[in-house]
C-alpha cells in the first residue's frame, strides 16, 4: 500500500484540514464583520462604549488579540498532538 | 544639527554593519547566503519576521494615519495582522516542507518549471518593487528630516547602505540586523508610549477623551478616510492576504529547521507585531494631541510620515528623537535589505538558476548572479524612492500588498490545495493577477488624478484587489480546467505526504 493511501495518513490529513479550515473561517468571519461594518453601518461602530470611548476601539483591538490567540491555539494543537501522531504514523510504515 | 541624534543615528549604523561583518565571514554556501544554513530558532525567527513586517509603512505610516485620521488608522492596522493566521493555517507548513529558497518552489513543485518560475518571478518582483517605494520613501523623508540634507541624497544614502548589507551579509546578517532592529523598535515604541500616557494621567482613556474634547467623536469612530464601502471591501482583502503573497516573508520560513519551528515563529511575530500595532495607535494619538496636525504636515508631508518622530522631540528632547529616529532608519534598511534579498534571490534562484541553466550552475555562480541582482536591484529602488515623494508610506505599502495577494497568493494557495491545478492555470493566475493589479492602479484616483492630474479616474477604487484578486483565482481555474496535466496530478500524492509528514524537506 502507498503510504498516501494510508487510512491513518489520510484520517491525520482530513484532521489537520478540519482544524485549519475552522480556524481560518472564524479569522475570514470577525476580520470581515469588521469590515463590513466600515463598509456599510460606520454608525454601529461610532455608539458609545463606557464613558468615554466608541464601541470600535475595543472591537478594532480585540481582533488583534484574537487573531495572536489563534495563532496560540493553532501552534499548541499542531507541536503538542498533530507532530506526535505524524512521529507515531512515520515509526508505524519505516 | 542635531548631533545627539546623529551620534545615536551612527551608533546604531555601525553596529549593523558589524553584524554584516560578522555574517559575511559565515555566508559562503547558496543554503547560508538564502536561508541562513536553516539555523535560526523559531523565536529568533519569530522576531526575525516581525522585524520584516514592522516596517516604514507601520511605524511611520500608521502612526502619521492615526495622528491625522483617527480611528481610521486602525483598521490598516488590523488588516496588516489578520493575514499572520491564515500564512500559518494554509501555507506555512507546505512551504517549509515543500520549497527550498523563494515560494515559488512550492508552486513549480509538481508543474512545469520553466513557465511557472518565469511568471512568479514577474510576480514577486512587482510586488517586491511597489514595497520599496514606500520603504525608500519613508528612509528619504526620514533622513532629510534629521540631518537636514535633501531628499535626494537621502534616498541615495538609503539605498546605497541597505545593498552594502545584502551584498556582503545575505540572509545571516538582514536575519540578525531584523532581530536586533525588532528589540530596538518595540522597546523604543513602548518607551514612547509611556512617556506620551505621562502627559495624560497614565492611562489610555484619558488620551481618548482629551483626543475627542479636542477635536470631536469624530477621531474614534470610523471616518471618512475610507468613504466608499466597496472601498473598504477591497482594502480589507488586499491587506489579509497580501501578507500571505510577500516574497520576503516567505522566504522566511526556510531559514527555520522544521515545521515545528515554523509554528513558533508565526505564533511570536503575530504577538509581537499585534503589541506593537496597539502601541503605534497611542503614537498617533500623542502626536495629534502634543505635536498637532499643522506641525505634521508641515513642510510637504502630507502624508503625515515623520509624526512618531516629532513626537519623540516633543515629549524626549532632541537625544530621544535621534533614538527613535535611528531605530526608525534601521527598520527600513533591514526591511529594504529583505526586500532586495527576496528580489535577488527570485533572480538567481529563479530565473537564473532554474530556467536559464536548468539546475546546472554551481553554487558559486548562483551566489555572483544574486550579488550582481542586488546591485541592479539597489539602484531601481533608489531612483523609485525620487519618484514617489511624499506619498503616505502605510497607503503605498496597501497598494503593493494588493499586487501581491492578486499576483502570488492564488497560486500558491491552489498549488497546495487542489489537485488538477496545471502549469497554465498557475501561469495565467500570476499574469493576470499582478498585471490587473498594477493597470488597475494606474488607472485609479491615487495615479490618475494624483500623479497624471486628470479629474476623474478610469477605475473608482483606490485599492485594486476586489478585481484583480478575484480576476487572479479566476484565472488559476479556468487555464487549470483547460489543460489537464496529469503528471502533476499525480505528483499531488507527494505533496501531500511532504507537506503533512516532512518527510524529504530540505
Amino acid at each position: 500500500m502507498k503510504l498516501h493511501e494510508h487510512p491513518e495518513f489520510r484520517s491525520l490529513v482530513r484532521q489537520k484540514w478540519r482544524i485549519s479550515l475552522l480556524l481560518t473561517f472564524l479569522m475570514l468571519f470577525v476580520y470581515f464583520g469588521f469590515i463590513l461594518l466600515i463598509a456599510f453601518d460606520k454608525s454601529f461602530l461610532a455608539r458609545p462604549f463606557g464613558k468615554d470611548l466608541t464601541i470600535g476601539l475595543p472591537i478594532g483591538i480585540g481582533i488583534l488579540i484574537f487573531a495572536w490567540l489563534l495563532t496560540g491555539i493553532y501552534t499548541v494543537w499542531a507541536n503538542r498532538i498533530y507532530d506526535r501522531k505524524v512521529e507515531e504514523l512515520k515509526k508505524k510504515i519505516t | 544639527m542635531n548631533y545627539s541624534a546623529i551620534f545615536m543615528f551612527f551608533a546604531i549604523v555601525l553596529l549593523t554593519l558589524y553584524i554584516t561583518y560578522w555574517a559575511a565571514r559565515r555566508t559562503k554556501t547558496t543554503s547560508a547566503f538564502y536561508a541562513a544554513n536553516r539555523n535560526i530558532t523559531g523565536f529568533q525567527n519569530g522576531l526575525a519576521l516581525a522585524g520584516d513586517y514592522m516596517s516604514a509603512a507601520s511605524f511611520l505610516g500608521i502612526a502619521g494615519m492615526v495622528s491625522l485620521e483617527g480611528f481610521d488608522g486602525l483598521i490598516y492596522s488590523i488588516g496588516f495582522l489578520v493575514g499572520w493566521p491564515l500564512i500559518m493555517f494554509l501555507i506555512a507548513e507546505p512551504l517549509r516542507n515543500l520549497g527550498k529558497y523563494t515560494f515559488s518552489d512550492v508552486v513549480a513543485y509538481r508543474l512545469q518549471q520553466k513557465p511557472v518560475r518565469i511568471a512568479s518571478a514577474v510576480g514577486s518582483l512587482m510586488t517586491i518593487a511597489f514595497y520599496l517605494i514606500a520603504q525608500m520613501v519613508g528612509g528619504g523623508s526620514l533622513i532629510n528630516k534629521l540631518f537636514g540634507i535633501s531628499y535626494s541624497s537621502s534616498v541615495l544614502i538609503v539605498g546605497s547602505v541597505m545593498t552594502a548589507y545584502v551584498l556582503f551579509g545575505g540572509m545571516l546578517a538582514t536575519t540578525w540586523v531584523q532581530i536586533i532592529k525588532a528589540i530596538l523598535l518595540i522597546g523604543g515604541a513602548t518607551i514612547l508610549v509611556l512617556l506620551t500616557l505621562t502627559h495624560f494621567d497614565y492611562n489610555p482613556i484619558t488620551l481618548c477623551r482629551v483626543a475627542v474634547e479636542k477635536f470631536d467623536i469624530s477621531v474614534i469612530s470610523p471616518g471618512s478616510y475610507i468613504s466608499n464601502p466597496w472601498d473598504a471591501i477591497s482594502l480589507g482583502l488586499a491587506l489579509m492576504l497580501g501578507t500571505a503573497g510577500l516574497p520576503h516573508i516567505l522566504m522566511r520560513f526556510y531559514s527555520v529547521p522544521d515545521a515545528k519551528q515554523a509554528r513558533k515563529s508565526v505564533f511570536v511575530a503575530t504577538g509581537l507585531i499585534g503589541y506593537f500595532y496597539i502601541l503605534t495607535f497611542f503614537i498617533g494619538f500623542g502626536a495629534m494631541l502634543l505635536v498637532g496636525k499643522d506641525l505634521i504636515t508641515a513642510g510637504g508631508d502630507k502624508g503625515g510620515n515623520m509624526a512618531a518622530i516629532l513626537l519623540a522631540n516633543a515629549i524626549g528632547g532632541p537625544g530621544f528623537m535621534g533614538f527613535i529616529a535611528a531605530v526608525a532608519f534601521a527598520t527600513i534598511l533591514a526591511v529594504v535589505a529583505g526586500l532586495t534579498l527576496s528580489g535577488a534571490s527570485t533572480i538567481s534562484h529563479d530565473l537564473f538558476m532554474n530556467v536559464i541553466r536548468k539546475g546546472h550552475a554551481d553554487e558559486r555562480g548562483e551566489v555572483k548572479v544574486a550579488k550582481f541582482a542586488t546591485l541592479i536591484l539597489g539602484i531601481i529602488a533608489i531612483v523609485l524612492g525620487l519618484i514617489f515623494k511624499g506619498q503616505n508610506v502605510a497607503f503605498m505599502v496597501g497598494l503593493a500588498f494588493a499586487i501581491a495577494a492578486s499576483a502570488n497568493f492564488p497560486s500558491l494557495l491552489l498549488s497546495i490545495v487542489w489537485r488538477d491545478f496545471s502549469t497554465r492555470g498557475a501561469v495565467w493566475s500570476i499574469i493576470t493577477g499582478s498585471t490587473l493589479s498594477v493597470v488597475l492602479i494606474i488607472l485609479s484616483p491615487t495615479v490618475w488624478m494624483d500623479v497624471f492630474h486628470y479629474n476623474s479616474a478610469i477605475f473608482p477604487l483606490k485599492n485594486p484587489a476586489l478585481i484583480s484578486l478575484p480576476a487572479s483565482f479566476l484565472a488559476g481555474f479556468l487555464g487549470s480546467k483547460l489543460s489537464r496535466e496529469p503528471a502533476a496530478a499525480l505528483k499531488f500524492d507527494d505533496v501531500k505526504v511532504r507537506t503533512h509528514l516532512g518527510v524529504g524537506a530540505h
